[in-house]
């Protein structure tokens, strides 16, 4: 199959295939970081994850028009407020979420599903009143479309360079937070041992709820970054949940270092067979990697050890 | 309600809108009517009506069955606005056989059993005298054994994948061959394309679609397919199918990925740097209205070319009073795709067709459709053959900036549907 190309074809094609399965690697990891922390450490199954990505996405539509009318001259920077932003909206959602709801379930975890499924519906049909049934077009700034030449053959979007640092900034700020923070400590005690937690002092409720709104917030800054290669609808959030729970659930739940690898086991796994298979082939064996992995070990790849 | 509200905004009743619609309305009927108002006293109801359909001395009354809840309400919305605009303008104009339309709403929220469901209750319960329904082709099998069971008649706006022939059901928009032979020729005759990767979402329209295309473009062009490729409904990441594309060079690719996966997949190719506008290659779509154009930014997506049969930038009076006239009824921001402008001839086809049969039953109106012309379409001229689907004009569009296409080809004639083609299975 690779005979009708030259050597430098070929090594371009495959430079590039490699950037192919990093970008989908960092795609990955941006939408499993919230998922991992409210899954990982908390134990609550968010299915209404990718709703929080989609209000990320919709503040990214509004700022963008905001600026589009009012503040033309800035247009090109208004990219990095609405994140910050988005992270702000679904940050707070989520905390109001946790008050509301899920404080009152944390000792029924399959009923937190069920709840979490019935919000995710809420929330779609929210969008759905609010911003209208149909996909909005979110106007990206000129230097973030295009791509780079690195050689004459070998190209790379810059949008996917974008979501590369974007990824490894939020996994070293999430790094940070849970294990060089008094916070990530306290998250970290509660979810070992939330009874002892509770007897030296740990505020748990507190902490529970931040961590939720932490988690939900990654999701909508993950949201507003895939404004750039994904579409911006009410159901569009569906379209991440699956890829989402498995790259959580293969890393094994209660591990971010788990969670980054398995992103990447999958991702490269899947870029490299959609090049030599077609599309949907290489989902069918990607997930039966992954579902045949997971009977040998179904702690998935990386398992903490807990006190039952 | 909306009615009455539709007419105030045109404060005198030769309003552009209102009067292109008389117009079409009358040429319509010309050949069958005098055109005048039709009376309801001159077609009693147990005349019109022997088989205890929704008909009073005044009203008629039809089911609106498409899902404005769930994923598929993004696609099915303009659809609802299009029949609801249409029916607004047939009884302005005096209704049909001199009742009113009323409509029964039901929403089958992207679910096809719900569908089935609502179907069976507008026929059922509420004894419609027809139904514009469905999208999808899912829903549309759901609702057919219902339709046929009860006797219903549906009026089905999508253009889809063909195979597919039911007494209870026009079908008002392109089978496969009509929207796909016709583009092809174009792209080959004008542009020399010589080789063709084939992409589409994985389901049963693109993939039929695309067996027809490989057919033509192997069998009847002797030309080259380098490639087929299927991903999954709601794939967002194409960048190594764009990998593959560049590798083998193909001069045209075709797409026909929907949905979610639609706005990723240009994106993404805009972003890898392959630029539509300079056709190299170029790409041509039968997926992509004008509606998903507003997801995916016409910026992402300008120099595609598209394959339809109706484009909202058609200039002809009947196209420029229905654009006005959608516009006034849903708001100025509203674009509106070829599958709504087919929803939009579904009323009218009903009404032609009941007039025609001077009667509502479903056997006479079913009787009565082959042949049925609707000079005023905002699409053109077209005709209902004798399988149920539309003569219709085969059309090429580039997509521009603004979200809209420039028309750059129309086939003379209209196009026979051929639902069951021939060397193409």
């Amino acid at each position: 199959m690779f005979a009708d190309y030259s050597m430098s074809e070929l090594g371009a094609i495959f430079a590039m295939q490699g950037f192919a399965g990093l970008i989908l690697f960092s795609v990955f990891v941006l939408m499993a970081l919230g998922l991992a922390i409210i899954f990982g450490q908390m134990g609550v199954i968010n299915m209404a994850h990718g709703e929080f990505m989609i209000l990320g996405a919709y503040v990214t539509y509004l700022i963008s028009n905001l600026f589009a009318d009012y503040m033309p001259a800035l247009f090109s920077g208004y990219f990095f407020l609405a994140m910050i932003l988005a992270f702000i909206a679904a940050g707070l959602l989520g905390m109001i979420v946790e008050w509301l709801m899920i404080r009152h379930l944390y000792k029924r975890p399959l009923d937190t599903l069920l709840a979490t499924w019935g919000l995710s519906l809420i929330l779609q049909q929210v969008y759905r009143s609010v911003f209208g049934a149909r996909e909005v077009g979110v106007t990206i700034p000129d230097w973030m479309m295009g791509s780079v030449y690195l050689t004459d053959l070998v190209e790379v979007p810059i949008n996917g360079i974008f979501v590369m640092v974007l990824a490894l900034t939020i996994s070293l700020a999430v790094y940070f937070m849970m294990f060089r923070s008094s916070w990530g400590r306290q998250v970290r005690a509660v979810t070992q041992n939330r009874v002892m937690a509770g007897a030296v002092g740990i505020d748990t409720g507190w902490t529970d709820r931040m961590t939720f709104g932490i988690g939900c917030g990654v999701a909508g800054v993950a949201g507003a970054a895939f404004t750039m290669i994904g579409s911006t609808g009410p159901t569009s959030g569906q379209l991440y949940i699956v890829d989402t729970f498995l790259v959580v659930v293969f890393g094994g739940a209660a591990s971010l270092l788990g969670t980054i690898a398995s992103a990447f086991t999958i991702s490269q796994a899947q870029s490299i067979m959609e090049f030599f298979l077609s599309g949907s082939m290489a989902k069918v064996l990607t997930l039966l990697v992954v579902v045949g992995i997971l009977m040998i070990r179904p702690q998935g790849l990386f398992s903490l050890k807990l006190r039952k | 309600m909306s009615d009455d509200n539709h007419l105030k905004n045109n404060p005198n009743s030769s309003g552009p809108s209102r009067r292109a619609v008389l117009a079409g309305g009358t040429a319509l009927t010309a050949s069958l009517f005098a055109p005048k108002f039709l009376q309801a006293a001159d077609f009693p109801t147990a005349e019109v009506n022997t088989t205890g359909l929704a008909v009073t001395d005044d009203t008629v009354t039809i089911g609106i069955l498409h899902s404005i809840t769930g994923t598929m309400a993004i696609s099915e919305t303009g659809s609802v606005q299009a029949e609801k605009l249409a029916i607004d303008q047939i009884n302005a104009q005096g209704g049909i056989l001199g009742r009113k339309i009323e409509y029964i709403q039901e929403d089958g929220a992207s679910d096809w059993p719900t569908f089935a469901e609502k179907a069976r209750k507008l026929l059922v319960n509420d004894k419609v005298a027809s139904v514009m329904g469905c999208w999808t082709s899912a829903s549309r099998k759901a609702v057919l054994p219902v339709f046929e069971q009860n006797n219903g008649f549906l009026y089905y706006p999508t253009f889809y994948e063909g195979l597919e022939q039911s007494p209870n059901v026009i079908y008002t928009g392109q089978e496969a061959t009509q929207q796909i032979i016709a583009g092809l020729d174009w792209v080959v005759r004008e542009r020399g394309a010589e080789s063709f990767y084939l992409l589409g979402s994985d389901y049963i329209w693109p993939r039929t679609s695309n067996k027809i295309a490989r057919k033509h473009i192997e069998d009847f062009l002797g030309l080259k397919v380098v490639g087929e490729e299927y991903y999954p409904l709601g794939h967002t990441q194409f960048n190594s199918v764009i990998n593959k594309i560049r590798l083998r060079k193909p001069d045209v690719i075709y797409a026909i990925v929907v949905g979610g996966s639609n706005v990723a997949f240009y994106k993404q190719l805009k972003a890898a740097g392959i630029d539509m506008t300079q056709e190299d290659p170029l790409l041509l779509t039968i997926s992509v209205t004008e509606d998903e154009i507003r997801g995916i930014g016409g910026e992402n997506i300008e120099g595609a070319y598209a394959c339809m049969k109706y484009f909202q930038s058609l200039d002809n009076p009947n196209n420029i009073a229905f654009v006005k006239a959608f516009k006034e009824m849903w708001g100025e921001d509203m674009v509106i795709g070829d599958v709504t402008q087919a929803a939009y001839l579904g009323p009218w086809l009903w009404k032609a067709a009941v007039e025609k049969a001077g009667s509502f039953d479903v056997d006479k109106v079913r009787e009565a459709s082959p042949g049925i012309e609707l000079q005023s379409a905002p699409e053109g001229y077209v005709r209902i053959h004798e399988n149920h689907h539309l003569w219709s004009k085969t059309r090429v569009g580039k997509a521009q900036a603004d979200g809209q296409y420039e028309v750059v080809f129309e086939t003379a004639e209209l196009v026979e549907p051929d639902p069951f083609p021939e060397g193409y299975q």
